[in-house]
């Protein structure tokens, strides 16, 4: 059983605890010793959210280590840039092209930066930068960005999507599953499979 | 069945196994879900308390009558508890008596980052640290059993990372633990200096059985591995040293107070060298070095932050135990997302209507308001501690010689916690103050949990609200005035005139929060791009709705929108618009 460390990375309001959980409890019941943390509190307010998820053998620390990812999750681009030093020099980048502006640059003080996607791609050439804004459309729900993630994440274990779904079905409200499955499979497709 | 529990959720899985009959807290991160999960089990009576020290005081009393009982806070909680706890420790319990601080080293969500393992030597109770979820659980069945058996308050101390860390748990069965009741005692019961001397013998004897009992306890445990070189470690620091040195000898202290120090000393005799690995202070290397043993610690580690894998492996290198170090560095290619104030947040009205009225020093508390010492506001001045505004605002009129244009921004939850005794310091007191209460009616800053202005108890039941205008008049305030900060002109009209005022005044800012107990739904707002004439007052209320366009009017100036899917309908910024750009949804199309 080979230990992995998947970091999750967002904006508040973007689902990523959501995520991280159910992605915990699916390594669990898989057998997997599983760990997970993140800081609640003030970064809730708008601001910048990470979550470790570390799944082996046997697992000790709750954080992952700098520069030690083996899997990046990020649901905004420029978080994607922020975190970009916490993934291995072979670590899996997959990101979303989504945008969120934080409210700071009306101030003036700050720009968002223009040439996202070029400076991810420019440090990883490997990264994976999913079509997540046209996605969401599509689904017509823009608060599944979390499970599309999971969907992606699904492709690199080789487990059956009915396991994955199990644990997804049971996490969401029951007026939102029809559409959590389709984003699922949606994140799935969106990485080739 | 095992199951993913968060350190918080273990707590209170464990105050439920372990047949724990009532529980109290005030709210704070990281501490917070542990009430919000007891109050899950039926079994265990459980509230909210005004504030740590009466949720410590109540706890007491559940213990006095026999019950089994925990109360819960975060780490600058105990210091407010700290009064009746360091006389619990003479007085000793009856039921189980368990104390929780929730530590946040690295200051995530907190005003300071103190250590409070020391309050455990500090009080002379014996202290728990478990390491993670499973733990976090069992180690409140040890410390009921402890505080029964040593007749003692005892201290389970986790932080950040063990509060908010998941883990898996394996559940048991609730053991019910009869309710003694209580039985008179007046050399126990009644701290009166002839009892408490006496009871400060006690307290010498049962450092003594405890220092005997921590050489045999199971939760000091030895590790073997590999190397001469040996580890004492506790808490999260284990987890961090087990991942970078999985096979190090280690002396994991699961009860790190007090030291067992024989078994200690037999450890390093083991070894060339031993390293102590610890979070924060000093705490248990300055004890064992008091003890002339030889060990090192605090030469490697840093004293100031949060541990992580990383800086244990950083220390383990400068101590020579590792070849290499973790170089990553961070580099900062994203602009920060600093919080800001939800989009209609009440406070907004307030905080606005102090900017306009020119108030010359606002002394801050703590909450959600306090991101008004940030931009876009930028008009708090000072923040210390919940309930430290009003009399700091006194301080500085004493020596600045009046308290005109002085303003104290207290929430309500705040004002209750410990904001009622700076009241009355300033009516006592002959102030001239302005005092606003910013009442959203809701604890909201650690997450929605009620308080004496919601309505309802931490079980959901109805309950009173409090009137903090009859309060301050109670109090002999004589000028009191209840605004709607949604009311611009009205709430600066008063604002003003009773800043300029020579006497003490309260505002009460009444309006509720956005968000809890549930997200208001109101009409939303959106801008007619058209009429907008960029003039950007609406971006001066600070409502993170409202953004800049890269459209430009004629004479250049950007034009102003509103996000109406953050909007909340508050109605603030329409006011502010003359022209028409700012519009009810209703009439879109018109
Ligand atoms: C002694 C202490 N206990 C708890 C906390 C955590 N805490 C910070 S602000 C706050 C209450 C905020 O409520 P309120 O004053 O009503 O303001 P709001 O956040 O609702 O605006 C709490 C519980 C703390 N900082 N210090």
């Amino acid at each position: 059983m080979n230990g992995k460390n998947i970091l999750l990375v967002g904006v508040g309001g973007q689902g990523i605890v959501l995520a991280s959980e159910i992605m915990s409890e699916f390594f669990r019941r898989v057998g997997y010793d599983v760990k997970k943390s993140e800081v609640h509190g003030m970064a809730q307010r708008g601001g910048i959210v990470s979550s470790h998820v570390k799944i082996g053998e046997k697992v000790y620390s709750p954080m992952i280590e700098k520069g030690k990812a083996d899997i990046m999750l990020s649901f905004e681009k420029m978080e994607t840039l922020r975190w970009l030093y916490y993934v291995k020099p072979d670590g899996v980048i997959v990101s979303s092209n989504v945008k969120i502006v934080p409210p700071i640059v009306s101030t003036g003080e700050f720009v968002y930066p223009e040439d996202v996607e070029e400076s991810i791609l420019k440090e990883r050439p490997d990264a994976k930068i999913l079509d997540i804004q046209s996605a969401l459309k599509e689904l017509g729900n823009d608060k599944v960005t979390n499970v599309i993630m999971i969907g992606a994440l699904s492709t690199m274990f080789g487990f059956s999507p009915e396991k994955w779904l199990e644990v997804i079905k049971e996490a969401v409200p029951k007026k939102v599953v029809d559409v959590n499955v389709e984003a699922f499979k949606k994140g799935r497709s969106l990485m080739g499979s | 069945m095992k199951v993913l529990l968060s350190g918080n959720e273990a707590i209170a899985r464990g105050a439920y196994e372990y047949g724990c009959v009532f529980a109290a807290a005030y709210p704070g991160t990281p501490s917070t879900e542990i009430l919000e999960n007891i109050s899950q089990y039926k079994e265990i009576k459980c509230q909210w308390s005004p504030n740590e020290k009466v949720a410590t005081e109540v706890a007491i009393g559940a213990s006095f009558a026999g019950g089994r009982a925990l109360c819960a806070m975060k780490h600058v909680g105990v210091n407010v508890a700290a009064d009746p706890l360091m006389t619990l420790s003479y007085i000793g319990v009856k039921g189980g008596f368990i104390i929780v601080s929730a530590d946040d080293p690295g200051m995530h969500s907190s005003q300071n980052e103190q250590d409070n393992r020391n309050y455990a030597k500090f009080a002379k109770i014996p202290l728990l640290e478990p390491s993670d979820s499973q733990e976090a659980k069992d180690f409140v069945g040890y410390g009921f059993e402890i505080s029964e058996k040593f007749d003692t308050p005892v201290l389970i101390r986790l932080t950040t990372r063990t509060s908010h860390g998941k883990g898996i748990v394996e559940l048991g069965d609730r053991k019910e633990v009869k309710v003694k009741g209580f039985e008179r005692d007046f050399t126990k019961y009644v701290a009166l200096p002839m009892n408490a001397r006496k009871r400060r013998f006690v307290v010498e004897e049962r450092e003594k059985r405890l220092k005997e009992y921590v050489e045999k306890c199971e939760l000091n445990r030895i590790e073997e591995g590999k190397g001469n070189i040996g580890f004492i470690t506790s808490g999260i620091s284990y987890v961090h040293l087990k991942e970078v040195l999985p096979d190090a000898p280690i002396l994991k202290l699961g009860m790190p107070y007090p030291l067992p120090i024989e078994k200690i000393k037999n450890f390093v005799k083991r070894f060339d060298k031993v390293i102590v690995v610890e979070e924060l202070d000093p705490f248990l290397e300055e004890q064992i070095k008091a003890h002339g043993i030889e060990v090192y610690g605090k030469e490697f580690f840093p004293e100031i932050g949060e541990f992580s894998p990383e800086v244990v492996r950083n220390g383990l290198y400068k101590a020579g135990v590792l070849k290499e170090e973790n170089k990553v560095e961070v580099k900062e290619k994203a602009i920060p997302r600093p919080p800001v104030f939800c989009p209609g947040c009440p406070h907004l009205g307030i905080f606005y209507a102090l900017k306009r009225a020119r108030a010359k020093i606002v002394t801050g508390d703590i909450g959600c308001y306090t991101l008004a010492a940030i931009k876009p506001f930028e008009i708090m001045d000072t923040c210390v501690c919940m309930g430290a505004s009003i009399g700091n605002a006194i301080g500085m009129e004493k020596v600045l010689g009046s308290g005109k244009g002085i303003a104290a921004v207290i929430g309500d939850s705040t004002f209750v916690h410990s904001g009622i005794t700076g009241l009355i310091e300033a009516v006592y007191n002959k102030s001239t103050i302005t005092i606003v209460i910013s009442d959203n009616s809701i604890t909201a800053m650690t997450g929605g949990q009620p308080d004496v202005r919601t309505g309802f108890n931490c079980e959901g039941e109805e309950t009173k609200r409090m009137d903090f205008k009859e309060l301050a008049e109670a109090i002999g305030v004589e000028h009191v005035y209840v605004v709607n900060p949604i009311n611009m002109d009205d709430t600066f009209k008063i604002v003003k005139r009773e800043l300029e005022a020579d006497h003490l005044s309260l505002i009460i800012s009444q309006a509720p929060c956005v968000l809890y107990p549930q997200k208001v739904k109101r009409e939303k707002f959106y801008v007619e791009l058209e009429n907008c004439t960029g003039c950007a007052l609406c971006s001066k209320i600070g409502c993170q709705a409202i953004y800049r366009t890269e459209e430009k009017t004629e004479k250049g100036h950007y034009k102003w929108d509103i996000d109406v899917a953050l909007c909340t309908g508050c109605g603030l910024c329409i006011q502010l618009c003359k022209f028409d750009a700012i519009r009810p949804i209703s009439r879109k199309g018109e």
